[in-house]
């Protein structure tokens, strides 16, 4: 792993993190005050600027860090989270979102706006926060953060290594240790003295090592006062007992010196002093016993946690030794006691604390069993997985269709074996699909920005209710899905809604609602987009299909089939081009994304009342339920869910129409029949309808037709292949397939047949026009 | 850069040699996956002559050209004897319909002779030179140019 | 005998960063994603030092050192902090809890293992 992936890491991580930010936001919006939501959105926003930090990614440090400035003052109480503040607080989680968008991509941000919000974020902070520590602005609490050792000299708190960021470990350099030992003695002395604390100990410190550190820095020599050791009837293994005096020569300066105590400055007691050349290591002190003694370092490159009986001095340390004697004798080398301390330290702990410790793993334990667990994994395996089950599914079908092929009994114990294989296959199937299957949450989520944006830009005011979040759905699907949901928002809120006084006027509330709800209908995913504005302006609707050539002008419409009327390419009654509709989509592009995932859409519209868009699509791109159908010898799957009945034309119910037109009566009403050999080309005449079966498929604008098919062969669950992979688009086909025999066979795009069947005036809809 | 011009680029490199009717062609070896024999393609609607279909090659959709309709020559008639060079060019895979393989050739970058100057649409789309190889005359097809080509899709 | 570490830290990237960075210098990285999983795996990690980020779900890095220190066998093991809080009482608490130093992110990979080298022997 390189630093690129872990770049790549991050920003997958900030997707995931802002994801949050802004789900977390919304709850609060909604009055959630569980203290776990706010701390959520903070550790979004806090692991962004930690992972930004670590790319030099400054932008989006610095936005993230007044973010998460206003954001602790939200987390301590100190900022009430009102909608005000929150209005601002999604702001800039948007801001936050677009930053790393460009850190990742490139490009740039709205300078003004995102400078804006940090005004604003700023004015939250102070204003409402005490203005003491409560704002953890880190220049201004570094001063409060140096002077807290406790009973440490006034040196300690005026010590430069407790910078702005806390305790920021100065870098030094182990290197010089042991070199150039003869012009020692001009270097700069100091004297110290160390007294750790018992906490010392407690907290992981170990005075060898900070001596150890210490040596590294230049030539030193040691006392050590052993005054305070008690006999061993009242030795607390647990407090620290000795104390050092050292001198040193360095010219690493105080600072150094000081850093090598940093992580030990609370829990000891230390005076560092500068000493003027030549007083060097005399040890003013005298009325203190201390002796000098060697230091050891070599002791420190044995087993830390050896026994104490394991010392090199063996004269002293006989192993019958008493404890006391032990203690004192191993004293005269300084790191051998520290040693001995920190073993007593350790083994006493062993006898304290253990409910405790339960206690703790109780805890864990119940915290643990909150979250589901997860594992992560490449999309790329998961792929992989379901191409194999694919060909599973494919060869399993292959299999069956042999057996039976070959076996004229019918009934044995390989065909009784074949089915459980096809009920496992399925299964296996099914189990994959649903690693693919994801929550919409993310895409509506996405929506409420869009939403806040169209928002600001109109002057209108919008609130997004969203419903069924967690319905799940392939991955493909939800990464398709966005896009002309975008749009199919924008139109809502810049067309649908109406403004603010226009609103009162009609006795609406000034805030517009648009409500996005997601639900699983009958295999399929139906995804409805509503508003409560002011509904489709038939009239204006119908006047521009007439003016644009789309009807006659005499044309009969339903209200539905006028509504359907706004998907149509070219079509927008908007009368000035926004700036948001103004690149040029229409809702024709919306409806051809949508139908690309296999999907279809119509709306319904309620003058004063607003509209609904309802969306259904496939669960799966991966898979579909198909009639599997022969049409001029060749073999064609028609999704069922287009299929509305199938029938058994006869003679009387045919009616030719015009030059080429046949109409099929069904109950009274007449559909138009399609032979679907013809329009694909598969052959010059258009075949005769009684001699074939109708399939009557519901088109997406309304209106239905009779597909000509020359047999049904069954029913069947496909594998979705790809044609465009290795081939082209082919107009009139949707993707490809693989049947029991091993050969391809091609799966219909029912509305693109149903559209190039539909004459003049929706041409351009027509995908199989292009292809002439 | 291709792959073809890639291989290209080092000498020694080998060459398969097919037949259609009485002309051989080559492609480069680096581009071949596999050889495999003719099975009925699945036709599609709306497809060019020369592209006869599609297969299942283990579960890709595989669209099969028929060489000879391609570089402007008589259909194919295929039949059991008739063989499929599986040929990749950057992400796509097709599938080239010829009558039989009938060498494989190495050969170095000087031996490539540029196509005589005829001004024909063939030399100039699909040919990227010659090869003389024992009194024979065997030409090295262009592949990226044989593979169906994106004018439809850019739609 | 490689050192053992064991990094808690809710974040994917700084988990990236220190198995990098604690690999490329010879240690041998064991890793939990917040306090809880980090309690969990302590007894089978048996680890010679402990990074943690203080800000995690489930369990914050001073619940975690707390339950650290409340093990027997880890009274006195060396944890140091890592996290992007600067404040003094931040500071304060994680030393409270036992915390036995602070590197403050980003971390530099060279302060990172000075720090480490800093506190075990």
């Amino acid at each position: 792993m390189d630093m690129n992936e872990i770049k790549e890491i991050f920003f997958q991580e900030c997707e995931e993190q802002l994801a949050e930010l802004e789900s977390g936001l919304l709850r609060l919006n909604d009055g959630d005050r569980d203290p776990e939501t706010v701390n959520a959105v903070f550790r979004a926003v806090h692991s962004i600027k930690g992972g930004a930090g670590a790319f030099g990614l400054d932008d989006l440090v610095s936005f993230a860090h007044v973010f998460e400035t206003t954001l602790d003052c939200v987390r301590s109480n100190k900022l009430e989270p009102t909608q005000e503040v929150l209005k601002v607080m999604l702001k800039s989680a948007d801001v936050l979102a677009d930053l790393t968008n460009v850190a990742r991509d490139g490009g740039s941000v709205d300078q003004a706006r995102s400078a804006q919000l940090i005004r604003e974020l700023e004015a939250l902070a102070k204003g409402e926060a005490p203005p003491a520590a409560a704002t953890p602005a880190p220049v201004a609490a570094a001063p409060k953060a140096a002077p807290v050792a406790k009973a440490a000299p006034a040196p300690v708190a005026a010590a430069p290594l407790v910078n702005d960021e806390g305790f920021m470990p100065v870098a030094f350099s182990f290197d010089d240790f042991g070199g150039e030992e003869e012009s020692v003695s001009d270097l700069p002395a100091y004297d110290i003295v160390f007294k750790p604390k018992s906490e010392l100990y407690t907290k992981g410190n170990e005075a060898t090592l900070l001596l150890r550190d210490l040596s590294r820095l230049g030539e030193m020599s040691i006392h050590c006062n052993m005054d305070n050791l008690p006999g061993l009837d009242q030795m607390d293994p647990e407090t620290a007992y000795f104390s050092w005096k050292i001198s040193i020569k360095t010219d690493k300066g105080e600072d150094a010196i000081r850093s090598v105590f940093e992580f030990a400055e609370w829990d000891c007691d230390l005076e560092v002093t500068a000493l003027d050349a030549g007083e060097a290591g005399e040890g003013s002190d005298d009325d203190l016993p201390m002796q000098p003694v060697p230091f050891d370092l070599s002791v420190l490159d044995g087993e830390p946690d050896a026994p104490i009986g394991v010392v090199e001095e063996e004269e002293q340390l006989a192993a019958a030794a008493a404890a006391q004697e032990a203690a004192v004798a191993a004293a005269e080398t300084a790191s051998n006691v520290l040693q001995m301390a920190g073993n007593a330290a350790r083994a006493s702990a062993a006898d304290k604390g253990a409910a405790a410790t339960a206690a703790a793993q109780n805890n864990a334990q119940q915290a643990a069993s909150a979250a589901a667990p997860t594992i992560r994994v490449d999309l790329d395996r998961v792929d992989r997985l379901i191409n194999l089950v694919g060909e599973l599914v494919i060869n399993q079908a292959m299999l069956s269709q042999s057996v039976i092929e070959n076996d004229s009994n019918g009934v044995s114990s390989i065909n009784m074996g074949l089915e459980e294989l096809q009920q496992l296959t399925r299964e296996i199937q099914d189990s994959v699909m649903a690693i693919r299957a994801q929550p919409v949450k993310p895409v509506f989520q996405r929506m409420a920005r869009t939403v806040r944006e169209i928002a600001d830009i109109t002057g209108k005011s919008v609130r997004l209710v969203t419903e069924g979040e967690n319905t799940e759905v392939d991955k493909t699907v939800i990464d398709k899905l966005a896009e002309p949901l975008t749009h199919m928002i924008r139109n809502a809120v810049d067309h649908g809604l109406e403004m603010p006084e226009k609103r009162l006027a009609a006795g609406k509330p000034a805030e517009g609602t648009v409500k996005l709800t997601a639900k699983h209908r009958s295999g399929r995913i139906v995804i409805e987009l509503s508003d409560d504005g002011a509904g489709i302006n038939r009239e204006r609707v119908r006047q521009k299909a007439i003016d644009n050539d789309l009807i006659a002008a005499d044309a009969n419409l339903s209200d539905e089939e006028i509504d359907n009327l706004i998907f149509h390419a070219g079509f927008s009654t908007a009368e000035k081009v926004s700036d948001l509709s103004g690149r040029g989509v229409g809702m024709d592009v919306v409806k051809r994304s949508i139908q690309a995932l296999g999907g279809r859409i119509n709306i319904s519209s309620k003058p004063g009342h607003g509209s609904v868009f309802t969306m259904s699509l496939p669960l799966t791109l991966a898979v579909l339920d198909g009639m599997v159908v022969t049409v001029a010898g060749q073999t064609l799957v028609v999704p069922l869910t287009a299929i509305v009945e199938t029938l058994q034309p006869d003679a009387a119910s045919i009616h030719s129409f015009g030059a080429t037109q046949r109409l099929i009566s069904i109950r009274n009403s007449f559909c138009p029949l399609v032979d679907v050999g013809r329009i694909l080309n598969f052959r010059a005449t258009q075949a005769n309808p009684v001699e074939g079966v109708a399939l009557l498929v519901e088109s997406e604008g309304g209106g239905q037709r009779a597909l000509m098919v020359d047999a049904i062969q069954g029913q069947r669950q496909v594998v979705i292949k790809s044609l465009e992979a290795n081939y082209t688009h082919v107009p009139g086909i949707a993707a490809a397939t693989i049947l029991g025999d091993g050969r391809v066979a091609l799966i219909l795009d029912v509305d693109a047949v149903v559209a190039a069947s539909r004459g003049q005036s929706l041409q351009q809809e027509s995908s199989l026009a292009a292809a002439g | 850069m291709t792959s073809l011009a890639k291989n290209l680029t080092k000498a020694g490199r080998e060459l398969i040699a097919f037949r259609i009717g009485d002309q051989e062609f080559c492609v480069n070896v680096m581009s071949v996956r596999e050889i495999r024999g003719w099975t009925k393609a699945t036709p599609m609607p709306h497809a060019p002559r020369y592209v006869l279909g599609v297969i299942n090659l283990r579960g890709v959709v595989l669209p099969i050209i028929d060489l000879s309709a391609r570089l402007g020559m008589k259909p194919a008639e295929p039949t059991v004897r008739h063989v499929i060079i599986v040929t990749q060019v950057m992400d796509k895979v097709v599938g080239l319909l010829v009558e039989a393989v009938s060498d494989i050739l190495t050969i170095n970058e000087e031996d490539i002779q540029p196509t005589p100057d005829m001004s024909s649409e063939f030399e100039r789309t699909f040919a990227r030179g010659v090869l003389a190889i024992d009194k024979r005359m065997i030409c090295l097809i262009e592949l990226e140019a044989v593979f169906p080509h994106s004018e439809s899709e850019a739609a | 005998m490689k050192k053992k570490v064991l990094t808690v830290d809710d974040s994917r990237t700084i988990r990236n960063m220190l198995l990098v960075t604690l690999n490329n210098a010879g240690f041998e990285t064991i890793q939990a994603e917040d306090g809880v999983e980090g309690l969990e795996v302590l007894e089978d990690a048996n680890p010679d030092v402990i990074v943690t980020d203080i800000n995690m779900p489930r369990l914050d890095g001073f619940g975690f050192i707390e339950g650290v220190r409340k093990n027997e066998k880890y009274r006195a093991i060396p944890i140091l902090v890592l996290t992007t809080e600067s404040d003094a009482e931040k500071k304060n608490r994680a030393r409270q809890a036992g915390a036995t130093g602070w590197i403050v992110k980003p971390f530099d990979p060279t302060k990172l293992i000075d720090a480490i080298e800093r506190v075990t022997a």
